[in-house]
């Protein structure tokens, strides 16, 4: 690799992957949906419930302090991971759909209200979707969508002509997680930011496979999952800017996120406890930032261009295969094969490939609009991670050989 | 899991590129959709009926070659036969497809026997299912969109 990266050595840190499905060496290419997580993210899980085990922010005992201050230090990782300029502009939720469901209420609803307008994409997860529908519903304003071209890239003119003075927050995915796309983050936050409006990231797809810089992108808010970062389910991070997280109001409540309680009236917690209600998920936020040190050990650069050697390497060898169509071609792409495959069904495909021990997501990847856009009901989709390899490319093709001999 | 061609037997690949009865019915007095949201599966059933008998049926949609193969084999199956009779299949299909090893009139069931396979793949039960849900809502006098999620 001109990367210097040795992909056979970093296999071995994940034990999932040496194991056989079907019979078959388990090729797992569904890193989209979530990724695997490194011995390491493991040991950091039973290590936090074999020693230091207790809750946070609460008891004077030493392991609450242990437990305290690792809950904090992973927190602190993530910070320095996004280049956020404070650890209180961190919040941990349970994944980025809670972030944007968060940032829906707490901002949402009391800065966006009758006749005002919030911009998506027509690439955006229905996480990226949903949430703002829903909003839109209650405070009876508008969702408008920047469309998308046949590469599957935004447009960047009809995003221009949506921001008016009606627009009161735009929220937009990083990198499609049906089509690969990557999004020139930065100049869509410029263009927002010129008309005065806030923009959240959805970073679900790109904070695992790129550098992403939340001051160098300039956004409001951004948001992301732990499973996809190698790290556990059911951690994820909401970023945002420390003066618009101060002036909203807290979106959960009950313990943590109160400084004092009593029956006529409560103050709230600094932040970022104002947002984490309950006993969070400390298990979860450690494993995340053992995955986070993981990463910064290989070095994401380094990820992001292996990724992107696996990724010109698939789309060659796809491209060879007759009757397949790669879904979405975007210059700036991460290493997301979307396909369809003649007139076979996503779902026949990844039946067959599993029989081959191929992991591969089929449907409509939770992103129905995108589908409508191309006119196909789902598509089959390898994404791609640092620890597959070009071998288990040619698995997948050979794969999908097989499954064109079943439909001969 | 089974061999993938017992699976995908040649009768199913052939019901999925040459699906019977596949039109919608001019005249139908009864049409119900099935859709399964998770894998966009989408098939609407059309039934004539005189008074218990269904005297034609004919679906539309689009699907996986399992929904669309177990679409075309249902409407040969029960065209002609009386709600009770057609009833009488569904009961026997659902136990092959969803009760492994359990008591099947594989008689009843004729060509259908050949979908059995399915049930040894938990993730595409639903496809092979949805019709029938469709189809036993059109025979309660229902006519609104089924689910199997």
């Amino acid at each position: 690799m001109s990367t210097g990266f040795n992909v056979l050595e970093t296999r071995k840190d994940f034990p999932i992957l040496s194991q056989t499905i079907n019979g078959k060496p388990l090729v797992y290419l569904d890193n989209a949906a979530t990724s695997q997580k490194p011995q390491r993210v493991i040991d950091s899980l039973s290590n936090y419930y074999q020693t230091i085990n207790s809750n946070v922010h609460r008891g004077v005992h030493t392991l609450s302090q242990l437990a305290t201050d690792d809950y904090e230090s992973a927190r602190s990782k993530v910070k320095s991971f996004i280049h956020a300029d404070v650890d209180q502009e961190i919040i941990f939720t349970r994944g980025t759909t809670e972030a944007i469901n968060l940032v829906a209420h707490s901002y949402g609803e009391h800065n966006i209200g009758s006749g005002d307008e919030v911009i998506i994409s027509a690439m955006e997860h229905h996480s990226n979707i949903v949430p703002w529908q829903l909003l839109c519903q209650r405070n009876n304003a508008t969702l408008r969508v920047i469309p998308i071209n046949d590469d599957g890239e935004l447009e960047i003119g009809a995003f221009d002509r949506l921001l008016t003075d009606r627009t009161k927050l735009v929220a937009v995915v990083h990198q499609s997680n049906a089509l690969g796309t990557v999004n020139p983050i930065k100049s869509l936050v410029s263009m927002a930011h010129d008309k005065g409006v806030p923009v959240l990231v959805d970073a679900a797809q790109s904070v695992p496979h790129m550098s992403v810089n939340v001051q160098d992108i300039g956004c409001d808010f951004l948001a992301f999952s732990g499973h996809k970062l190698y790290g556990p389910t059911g951690i994820g991070v909401l970023y945002g800017k420390a003066g618009i997280l101060e002036d909203m109001s807290p979106y959960q409540s009950g313990g943590e996120m109160i400084k004092s309680v009593t029956f006529e009236k409560t103050i709230f917690n600094v932040l970022p406890h104002k947002f984490e209600a309950g006993t969070p998920d400390i298990a979860g936020a450690i494993g995340l930032g053992s995955a986070i040190d993981y990463v910064k050990e290989i070095g994401i650069d380094v990820i992001n261009s292996y990724e992107k050697e696996l990724l010109d390497y698939g789309t060659a060898m796809l491209k060879n295969i007759d009757g397949l169509r790669i879904i979405g071609n975007a210059s700036d792409k991460g290493a997301i094969l979307s396909f369809t495959l003649g007139e076979i069904h996503p779902h026949d495909i990844g039946t067959i490939l599993d029989s081959e021990g191929i992991a591969i997501r089929t449907g409509h990847h939770c992103a129905q609009p995108v589908m409508d856009r191309y006119g196909i009901p789902a598509t089959a989709r390898a994404s791609l991670a640092f620890y597959n390899t070009k071998e288990e490319i040619d698995t997948l093709v050979q794969g999908i050989d097989k499954v064109m001999e079943v439909f001969s | 899991m089974s061999d993938l061609s017992y699976l995908y037997q040649e009768i199913l690949l052939e019901h999925n590129s040459k699906p019977r009865n596949f039109r919608v019915l001019d005249g139908h007095t009864v049409s119900v959709e099935g859709y399964n949201p998770l894998c966009g599966d989408q098939y609407t059933l059309y039934l004539t009926m005189q008074e218990d008998t269904i005297d034609d049926i004919s679906f539309q949609g689009a699907g996986c070659a399992i929904s669309k193969a177990s679409t075309s084999m249902l409407t040969e199956r029960v065209k002609g036969k009386t709600k009770q009779e057609a009833v009488d299949v569904f009961n026997e299909f659902h136990s092959m497809i969803t009760k492994p090893g359990s008591d099947v009139d594989y008689d009843l069931l004729e060509d259908l026997e050949t979908l059995s396979g399915i049930s040894e793949y938990p993730t595409r039960i639903k496809c092979a299912i949805l019709s029938w849900h469709a189809l036993r809502e059109a025979l309660d006098g229902a006519s609104e969109s089924v689910s199997t999620e």
